[in-house]
């Protein structure tokens, strides 16, 4: 376990509790029932889609538990994790079939 | 005789949202462990889960907290993350902005994956509600998840200490993200995002502090809004 910084920690705590509720507050308690430009709204549909790709595709290509080595366990698992998840709509039937791959593939090749 | 209405109409948010509570369970206990390898006290934890209440910005954070990016970085890729409770709150706005300021405010920090989604199907569906009828719906879909989540990541924050390093979760966390990642492919344009922000996130991996997440991450936005306004204008012409 690493210890990190509880300045740090609270600083990210209290912003994201802030940052979040303004997200969430913006819309609903500042605009009322006026309407929106759709630009807008159209951005704001593939956000989620964009950053948590963006966020993890590095982890996936360079794991940092091999030293950024090309791991193939971890390559497989990201692939079915994805694929489940893709044609079953199901998150955690992706997780489990994911971890199933990671761990038995750490198994049989290490 | 509008209280008794709308007290049904609470009962039937919670039955639709009942079901996701085989979502927040291991969600929140996955978030307790995750939160706990990542160095971060049991009030620590308990304070972010329950006051930012969003599982996949609280997962990004600590990630990124993780790998020791900057605490700026850290901040806006988390809210960047947030960024469709923008949308559900913009969405939920033409049907629940007439209620009262208290009633918003509540509703705004409740405003989760879950709750949207069964609110604004039953809205669609059912235009006539009245504004306290949408209220009580909305309210009840959250109910079911809201204790759960937050006890179920307290669950996970005290068992995560006993997880020996062995278990490779360095990777839980990226298998976790891809496996809620399937289910957003929702349209082509979906995909077009999620592909331009894999392709630029490989491509910008050397920039500093992590900054290459949010040029890859805008970089999807956009290509994903264009490929949508591209594709209305060729189902027009059609």
């Amino acid at each position: 376990m690493t210890q990190v910084n509880p300045v740090t920690i609270w600083t990210i705590v209290i912003g994201l509790a802030i940052g979040s509720f303004a997200l969430r507050f913006v819309f609903i308690g500042f605009v009322g029932d006026r309407p929106m430009p759709p630009w807008l709204l159209r951005h704001l549909r593939y956000t989620a889609v964009a950053i948590l790709p963006a966020l993890i595709t590095p982890l996936v290509v360079w794991p940092t538990a091999t030293g950024g080595q090309l791991d193939m366990p971890r390559m497989a698992a990201a692939a079915v994790a994805l694929a489940v998840g893709v044609i079953t709509k199901n998150v955690l039937a992706a997780i489990f079939t994911g971890a199933a791959t990671l761990y038995g593939l750490l198994y049989l090749l290490g | 005789m509008a209280f008794t209405t709308s007290k049904s109409y609470f009962w039937k948010g919670f039955r639709d949202g009942s079901p996701f509570i085989f979502v927040a369970i291991p969600f929140g206990t996955l978030f307790g462990v995750f939160a706990t390898e990542a160095g971060l006290s049991i009030i620590q934890t308990m304070a972010f889960t329950a006051t930012v209440f969003a599982g996949a910005a609280q997962f990004a954070a600590l990630q990124l907290l993780q790998e020791g990016a900057p605490t700026a970085i850290i901040l806006i890729s988390a809210l960047a993350v947030n960024l469709r409770m923008a949308m559900y709150s913009a969405s939920l706005t033409p049907y629940l902005g007439a209620a009262p300021m208290w009633q918003r405010a509540i509703a705004a920090y409740l405003t989760v994956d879950q709750s949207y989604a069964c609110s604004i199907v039953r809205f669609e569906k059912e235009p006539d509600l009245s504004i306290p009828q949408r209220m009580a719906y909305f309210f009840g879909s959250v109910t079911p998840i809201t204790p759960l989540w937050i006890f179920s990541t307290y669950l996970g924050a005290v068992l995560g200490t006993q997880i020996p390093e062995s278990w490779a979760l360095d990777f839980a966390l990226p298998i976790t993200f891809l496996a809620m990642i399937g289910p957003m492919m929702r349209t082509p344009a979906h995909v077009v995002a999620a592909l331009v922000a894999i392709v630029v996130s490989l491509l910008m991996v050397a920039i500093p502090f992590n900054l290459g997440l949010l040029i890859a991450g805008c970089a999807g936005m956009m290509a994903g809004a264009q490929a949508e306004a591209m594709l209305e204008r060729r189902k027009v012409r059609t």
